[in-house]
């Protein structure tokens, strides 16, 4: 297929559409709009279907149904809309239903803005909804990384029977980049005996999260646990850049870990031995890469565009063994690389946590 | 090479697509190039901007925030992005549309009257963003022309590839004013 | 001995929670024999509600989806986009449909989705204990209306049937209520008309239909059903509201036979 310049929205959806993705619910919401519209246009292309639903809680009860009845499904949007979707994860992951959420996070609480933001991380990470469940979370950095991940996002939601999630930003929605779209092994999904399609020649399907008696609902969160488990043992996924022998090891996803690179290379030559370590894997958090480069590194650097979220996951990846700083901007607002590198000198002279 | 570029205008005046072409350009001579927009509110008749980075070398960072060169195409922007360039950066300004004058002097700074120009030249404004890029491209040989016109025919639907003359000679003619502009600045 | 009664196939002989009186399992039982009728067990997709329909999983031996609460037809609507050739019902309760899923089922019949709704309505809150339901009756009782619902405060009942029939999406839309046995053979003839609607794929369809809450409404079984027709039958009037447009032709044309 070559190089082709595309939108990030854009090239989650065509990714969408490559793995085998036949259905999209939706409710529009700034800035992620580029999502339905394009699957409007392309999916009827490929024998599929796009609906916009009347809201968001809507939509991901379609994805419901149709996740239920054995189909690729997607759904995207933002902030406020992930927001009124929790409800129907928290039952995805509770009726074990394979499905791909888009997030192109927008500046928040409440209204907030259109501005870009990753302080929906909490939300995400840490399940939005009610009840004991986990939601895998994958935050790319670039319209490739979107396309890649959005690929791995199917593969994972079939093969573990749980939402995923693609946690991007405004930046990452709306940027333009080169992208390559290699076919997936797998476009064409296995089979799924679990689901609803009649119960022709077999017993009936039933796609619950309900299960009334105490002592099944154990067993069944337990089998849950089981699976997060698996999960964490095997989906953890991380980049390192310079991250080796640096003093100072800065952490962040997405579009802030882009402009970390960025700080990273200034820094060193500045003559200042930083490095990067950027969570591809929200959820699972990938916290081993962490945990090593505390035996060398002075100090860690968590910034993102929050008011502290991921940083958390860092401490707890660090486990104490040194100090973890945190930089942020939030508000729609973007951290510039000047005031990264001001914070970083700042650190490694001595300055406050 | 990094070369990192903020254009800035109204909504309207092309400066998205002179964005989107740039980096399509870049593309097709295979260096590494990213392009952001600002969005929102701001699109609907208030200004409009985007960054666009091409490199030799795997973009670190899309965002810009220390632009190299800045393409200035109505006066609320130069005030926004002026000082926003990076010691020795190019500030390319419409002088259709912008009655004000920089104020740094550590800056290389070209006025193209874009707006009369392309009305007198080729009874059409609509290229204005075209001459300006052209000279753009003049300066600093970021891309060559010829990507610029060879992205024009993938962006352009077919029934509109009769336009792609016209837009050659809207980049020629901001070339060679950019290159009037060189001769003067070397003397 | 030769069999003349039996459990509907497409029924499982699961023993039902209801409370005993209660004419919700009736409805259960009507909705089965209408699946095996039609022959159609195999390729039916249910689609339950939250409220006291929540275990209807358990009585019907088909392919079954659970939903959140008012979602049903939602949910509906993704399995039968992904499944068109199969039939596709929610079976829903007035807090279900008429309160807080009020925005999915008028969006759906909007669309004209090639489902169909059943709605069971016993103008309160069954499985949470008898609190005020959308459709509680002005005067009427409940564990949230101790002294009768107020019009002032807490408005009047929602007419879902009536609502939804001036849709054009929806092709059949009837209310029909099983406080009798005529008043249950009417209601079996409106589930069977819904769901040929479906199968025809003609567009959307809704059957209403009136049940009794002996446990809440703090009757005994018999003065539930001549509760239910002395105050829920003069407000929820019974009928069909919207029936397929040739089939109307028809009645005219019948009409105009004899007249």
């Amino acid at each position: 297929m070559g190089k082709v310049l595309m939108k990030g929205n854009e090239a989650v959806a065509e990714a969408a559409v490559l793995s085998g993705c036949k259905y999209f619910f939706g409710y529009p919401i700034t800035p992620q709009n580029e999502i339905p519209e394009y699957m409007s246009k392309r999916l009827p292309e490929v024998g599929g279907t796009f609906l916009q639903a009347e809201s968001e809680i809507s939509a991901i009860n379609m994805v419901f149904g149709a996740a239920g009845s054995g189909a690729r499904v997607m759904t995207s949007s933002s902030g406020p809309g992930i927001s009124l979707k929790q409800e129907g994860i928290s039952y995805l992951a509770g009726a074990e239903l394979p499905c791909v959420i888009v997030n192109m996070v927008r500046g928040g609480p409440g209204l907030g803005n259109i501005g870009p933001a990753q302080s929906d991380y909490f939300q995400a990470t840490k399940g939005g909804g009610h009840g004991d469940y986990r939601v895998i979370v994958y935050g790319p950095a670039s319209v490739q990384e979107l396309v890649d991940l959005t690929m791995d996002a199917f593969e994972l939601a079939d093969t573990y029977r749980n939402p995923v999630m693609i946690l991007g930003d405004g930046i990452l929605g709306q940027m333009m980049e080169p992208v390559e779209f290699s076919f997936p092994e797998n476009s064409s999904p296995a089979p799924k005996p679990w689901s609803t399609s009649g119960a022709r020649g077999r017993k009936r399907n039933l796609v619950t999260s309900l299960y009334i008696v105490p002592e099944e609902l154990e067993k069944h969160c337990l089998k849950l646990k089981a699976k997060y488990d698996d999960v964490a043992a095997r989906e953890k996924k991380h980049e390192s850049y310079f991250a080796d022998d640096a003093d100072i090891i800065l952490a962040a996803y997405g579009t802030t870990a882009r402009i970390c690179k960025a700080v990273v290379d200034q820094a060193r030559e500045e003559g200042i031995r930083a490095g990067l370590i950027r969570p591809v894997s929200l959820w699972p958090f990938p916290d081993a890469p962490y945990n090593t480069a505390a035996d060398h590194a002075a100090a860690f650097l968590a910034v993102e565009m929050s008011n502290g979220q991921m940083v958390e996951d860092v401490r707890l990846a660090v486990n104490g063994k040194k100090p973890v700083h945190f930089f942020g901007r939030t508000g729609g607002i973007v951290p510039a690389k000047a005031e990264i590198i001001a914070e970083v000198k700042k650190i490694l002279g001595g300055g406050r946590q | 090479m990094l070369e990192e570029l903020i254009i800035a205008g109204f909504g309207g005046q092309g400066v998205m697509s002179m964005g989107q072409l740039l980096t399509y350009a870049g593309m097709l001579e295979n260096k590494h190039v990213a392009w952001i927009p600002s969005y929102g509110p701001e699109m609907r008749g208030g200004t409009a901007n985007c960054a666009v980075t091409v490199s030799d070398r795997e973009i670190s960072s899309p965002v810009v925030t220390e632009p190299s060169s800045v393409i200035i195409m109505n006066q609320p922007s130069l005030e926004k992005f002026e000082k926003t360039l990076k010691p020795g950066g190019l500030l390319i300004i419409n002088s259709s549309l912008v009655a004000a004058k920089p104020n740094r002097n550590d800056l290389r700074v070209i006025e193209i009257s874009c707006n009369e120009l392309a009305n007198e030249k080729f009874g059409n404004t609509k290229v204005a963003n075209i001459v300006i890029l052209g000279a753009y491209i003049e300066m600093t040989k970021v891309v060559s022309l010829e990507s610029i016109l060879e992205s024009l025919k993938k962006v352009l639907p077919e029934r509109r590839h009769n336009l792609i003359p016209l837009n050659r000679q809207a980049l020629e003619l901001g070339a060679e004013l950019a290159g009037e502009f060189k001769v003067r600045e070397y003397q | 001995m030769k069999k003349i009664f039996s459990r509907p196939r497409s029924m499982t002989d699961k023993p039902m929670h209801f409370c005993p009186g209660c004419t919700h399992g009736v409805i259960q039982r009507l909705i089965a024999e209408v699946i095996d009728d039609l022959g159609i067990q195999e390729d039916t997709i249910a689609i339950g509600p939250v409220g006291c329909a929540v275990f209807c999983y358990d009585y019907w031996d088909v392919d079954f989806q659970q939903a959140s609460h008012g979602r049903a037809p939602a949910v509906a609507t993704g399995v039968k986009r992904v499944h068109p050739d199969k039939v596709v019902f929610s079976l829903q309760g007035d807090g279900d449909i008429a309160a807080i899923g009020t925005t999915e089922i008028i969006h759906a019949a909007a669309r004209g989705e090639k489902i169909t709704c059943l709605f069971v309505n016993n103008s309160i809150y069954g499985m949470t204990g008898g609190q005020m339901a959308p459709t509680t009756v002005v005067g009427q009782k409940s564990t949230t209306t101790p002294r009768g619902r107020d019009r002032d405060l807490a408005g009047y009942p929602v007419k879902m049937t009536e609502m939804l029939s001036v849709l054009d999406g929806v092709v059949y839309a009837a209310r029909v209520s099983v406080h009798n046995p005529a008043n249950v053979l009417k209601a079996k003839k409106a589930i069977k008309k819904a769901f040929e609607v479906q199968l025809r794929g003609e567009g959307f369809s809704l059957v209403e239909i009136l049940s009794t809450c002996p446990t809440n409404w703090g009757l005994s079984p018999l003065d539930a059903v001549r509760w239910l027709e002395k105050n829920m039958v003069p407000y929820f009037k019974l009928g069909e509201y919207k029936v397929p447009e040739e089939k109307k032709h028809e009645e005219i044309a019948v009409a105009e036979v004899a007249g």
